[in-house]
Formats: C-alpha cells, structure tokens, sequence
C-alpha cells in the first residue's frame, strides 16, 4: 500500500523517540576524538615561509635576474594592469573589464617599489648616483638599459654581476648589486613591508616580488606539486590533504579551454558562480530535481520505512 | 492591515518565537522514517562546526606564530586543520544525501539553500584560513589566488597578499557569517520537520513543489 503524504503538511504518522541533544554531544565527542586521532597519527604541515633574503641567499642569480627584470618591465608584476599598475587591461569577459575597472587600488609600480625606493634607505653614495642616473633617464633609456643587462645576465645564467664592457648598462649593475646586498641581509624585506605602513601587517609587496621569481619561489612549489597545473590550488605541501573542496574548481585549470586560455582565471571564476547558482537552484532545475526519483538512492537511505509492516 | 501586523515586534514574535512549537525546536520524537544514516551527518557537520570554533580560539591565544614554534601549539593547528577536513567530508556527504532524499520538497527550498550558501561561506572561510598559515604554503596559495580574485575585480577589495586581513577576516566576520547561517538552517529544517519519504504518489510529489 502507499501512504500518500504531502510533504509540506506537518506529519501526523508515526513517530519514534529521538534524543537530538544526545546525538548532537556524542557527535561533538566524535568528532573531537576523531580529529585527535589524526592529529597525533599525521600532524599537519608547516613548510617555513620564505622572504626575499632566503632566496637571494639560496639562488642569487635568480633574483638578480628577476629584479632586473622587474627595471625592464619584463616580470609579472611589472606588466599586470590592476589592480597594482597601468600596465595591462587585465583579464575580460567578452565587453567587461573587471579587473580593470576595478582601479588601481594597491598600488605597485615595481621598478620603483622594489628597486629605487628601497636603495634610498640603503644611503650609499655610489648607489644614490645610480638611482638618480635612473630616474633621470627617459623611460625610452631606462628599458635599453635595462634589456640589456637583463639579456647578458640571461647568456650568464651563473652570474650575480656583470662588467659593462660595452657601456650599455648604464647605472643598472650598481642598482641591483646593491639591492642584492638589501636582500641579502634581510633588509629588503623590512623595506618592501614598510613602505606603507610602520607596522607590517601587508606582504603584497614582497609577495609579488617572490612570485615573479621562476627559479626559487616558482621551482620550490613545483617541489612541493603545487603548480596551477598540478591542481595546485586544491593541494598542499608534503602529502596532506589540502582544500579538496576545491577539486572542481582546480580540474578546469587542467582542461581546454581553460588550461591555455590567456583569461583562464576570469572564465573559471565565471563558471564556478554560474554552477554554484545551478546547485542552488537544483530544487527548480527541471531535469535534475527528477533524478533522485529515477535513480533510487532513497530506497535505500528509507530501507526500514519502506520495509515496514502496515 | 491590522495593528499587529503593522507592528513591528510583533512581527517579529510571530516569525520568530511563535512560528514554533517548543516541541519542534527540541523534539524528543521524531517521524518513524527518520531512522537512517544519513541523518547524523548533518549533526557530524555541525559538531565538526563546533570542534573548529573551540580549536580557532586555542589557536588565537598566543597569536599567528604560536603554533611555529610551540609542540603544544603545533597540535591544536593540527587539530584545527583536521576538524575543517572532517567538516567538509561530512558537509559533502550530508549535501548528497540530501539531493538524494530530494529533501526540498514540501517547500524546503530555502533549507536547500541555506545549505548552499553554508557550503560556499566556508570554503571562503577555509581559503583565508589557508591564507593565515604564515608558511610556505599560504604564501603560495596567496600568490596564486590573487589572479582568480583580480580576474573578478574583487582583489582590488580583498587582497589575498595582505595577511594583517585575511587573519581578520578568518577569525571574526567569516565565522560570524557561517555560524549565522547555519543556525538559520537548522532553524528551517526544526520549523518544517523532517522531509518525508519519496513515496509512489507521485501526483501529491508533483504537486508540493
Ligand atoms: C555548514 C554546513 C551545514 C550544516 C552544519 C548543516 C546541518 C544540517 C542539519 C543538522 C540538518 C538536520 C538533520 C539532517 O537532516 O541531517 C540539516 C538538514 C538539511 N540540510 Fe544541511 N547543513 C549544512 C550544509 C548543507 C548543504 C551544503 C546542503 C545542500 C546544498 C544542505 C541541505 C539540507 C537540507 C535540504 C536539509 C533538510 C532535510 C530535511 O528536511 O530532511 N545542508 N542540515
């Protein structure tokens, strides 16, 4: 026999008793008991952070190359757009701009926030000559100069500092050798945190400085298969789990599209709310609120009601 | 309109404190068909909730670099990021089995989702969490992100390399946020009662949607 039932109605059939404050301080013990057990069996992970001197002590060649980069507008975050720069329009979407019209609300100009205003705290005569060199030059000059150091560094892979033995350096050498010296002793990091604020709370500077670098902080996370393109987003160093939750969003990065798209990034995002709302809109959603009746999982979830004795 | 329904307190009353029964809001019965499974993780959910809030408060007794440096420390992270682990394991598992149960019916929709957006505040709630580690790994996924977020145009607003705001966002507004809706959901689901079984009927299933 079926027993009609209106769902929306308030049930008047049988009942059974239920202790739902039991239930729920068993469960807090469970789980407090299940998250012991795996704490003390896997612990969690804590790979040290890294700063600007960690890895200008680790690879210097790295971070001379990328810091002339970032004086030849060459790096990441010297061609990002918003919301750090003028540099680029950004990701869009069809005829919107998002990023864009974002604005520049944290704003990074890298030649300058991570080269000439962190050498004016160095004070050294030599290297204030270079950066007033610098900034004396035109924008045109600046770029030759700095393309060329950048270029030679790149046929001297080895190398933290180079003879100018064509005169076409310019004051560039001098700069980044000094700022490798910053670096080295920690004092870049102080600069970089410091610029806006006294009291550092914000890593954006430093963080984008790192990022830029392919040979230490983007080599080191490869280490750890954290990469875009090892669903590094959804994972975590060593072997614990990481935000699995996110296995979805990560696996489009891994699939065309997506994985070659220069708006990757805006694509993704834009699907991932667009199938967000659908899952919230399953109870409407024509063919898939009909599922659970088409293939019944819910037989057996209601086994013991079904089976009952009427 | 009448004067009770112009008043605002007591309209209040009555969709709140008069829209239930003490006896809906601490049952000690319940429908003969709830007597599966799948009902405790809902509850595992909210007890993984309740372990996550009291081991976030150990967390924060000694600041962002305790648990670096300090074994004692070091434990309650572990125990932290294993409630978030188990909150979502049993999050997921209670999401499907809800789907399977097709448990908006009866005008459930707004428990569905309530649900939806519980699922959504916390994995925000997670990533600024991942953000706040101060290692290796929150700097990557920080470096990371900030393009998903720039992309939309929200990282000019929620900037993923400021950490001084991603602690404040993971320690008060965000949990605030998923403890308020949770509460609500759990607040429908006592308000409707349990959905029932799908049963053969299916003109009285068409019907209540
Ligand atoms: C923080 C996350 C969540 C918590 C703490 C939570 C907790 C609960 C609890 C305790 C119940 C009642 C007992 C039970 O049926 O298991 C419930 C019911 C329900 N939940 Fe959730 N839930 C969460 C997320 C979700 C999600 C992500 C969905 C689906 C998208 C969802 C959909 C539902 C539905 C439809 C019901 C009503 C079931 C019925 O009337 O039988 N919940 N939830």
């Amino acid at each position: 026999m079926v027993l009609k039932v209106d769902p929306s109605k308030k049930w008047t059939g049988p009942t059974r008793p239920y202790d739902i404050i039991k239930e729920g301080v068993i469960a807090v013990v469970v789980v407090a008991l299940l998250a012991a057990g795996l704490s003390l069996f896997f612990s969690s992970p804590d790979e040290k952070a890294v700063t600007l001197k960690s890895w200008s002590n680790t690879n210097a060649p790295d971070f001379v190359q990328t810091a002339t980069g970032e004086l030849a507008g060459t790096t990441t975050s010297a061609g990002y757009g918003a919301p750090y720069n003028h540099a680029a329009k950004g990701p869009t979407l069809g005829p919107l701009k998002l990023q864009d019209w974002a604005g520049v609300r944290i704003p990074v100009d890298p030649a300058t926030s991570f080269v000439t205003e962190p050498l004016a705290i160095l004070n050294d005569s030599s290297t204030n000559d270079a950066v007033t060199a610098w900034k004396a030059a035109s924008a045109d000059q600046q770029g030759k100069w700095a393309t060329a150091y950048a270029d030679a560094l790149g046929k001297k892979p080895d190398a933290v500092s180079l003879e100018d033995t064509a005169n076409a350096f310019g004051p560039v050498p001098t700069m980044i050798s000094s700022l490798l010296v910053m670096a080295k002793t920690g004092a870049l990091d102080g600069a970089l945190t410091t610029s806006d604020t006294p009291l550092p709370t914000n890593f954006t500077k430093p963080l984008l400085f790192l990022a830029d670098s392919e040979g230490y902080f983007g080599d080191l996370a490869a280490k750890q298969h954290l990469g875009g393109d090892q669903w590094g987003v959804m994972n975590e160093t060593g072997s614990w789990p990481g935000q699995s939750w996110l296995w979805l969003f990560s696996l489009w990065y891994q699939v065309e599209p997506f994985k070659s798209s220069g708006n990757a990034d805006t694509l993704v995002m834009t699907l991932m709310g667009f199938l967000t709302l659908c899952l919230a809109l399953f109870p409407i959603f024509p063919f898939i609120r009909k599922l659970p009746y088409k293939i019944p999982i819910h037989r057996l979830i209601w086994k013991k009601w079904y089976a009952r004795k009427l | 309109m009448s004067s009770t329904e112009k008043n605002w307190t007591a309209r209040l009353r009555k969709s709140t404190l008069e829209s239930m029964e003490p006896q809906d809001l601490l049952p000690d019965n319940q429908p003969a068909y709830v007597a599966s499974w799948i009902y405790v993780f809902g509850v595992l959910t909210i007890a993984s909730l309740v372990m996550l809030i009291a081991t976030g408060l150990v967390l924060t007794l000694e600041g962002p670099a305790w648990w670096h440096v300090s074994s004692v420390g070091h434990f309650w992270n572990s125990m932290h990021l294993w409630s978030v682990e188990l909150f979502f394991v049993f999050m997921v598992v209670h999401l499907w089995g809800k789907f399977w149960m097709a448990a908006w019916r009866g005008k459930r929709t707004a428990t569905w989702v309530t649900g939806v957006i519980a699922f959504m505040a916390s994995i925000l709630t997670a990533l600024t969490g991942y953000l706040i580690q101060t290692n290796f790994d929150s700097q990557w996924i920080a470096t990371e992100a900030k393009d998903g977020f720039n992309a939309m145009g929200i990282g000019a607003f929620f900037n993923t390399l400021n950490t001084g705001q991603a602690i404040l966002l993971h320690v008060a507004l965000l949990p605030l946020a998923v403890g308020i809706i949770v509460v609500w959901h759990i607040l429908l689901v006592r308000r409707k009662g349990v959905v029932p079984p799908i049963d053969n009927d299916a003109t009285i299933e068409g019907g209540a949607f």
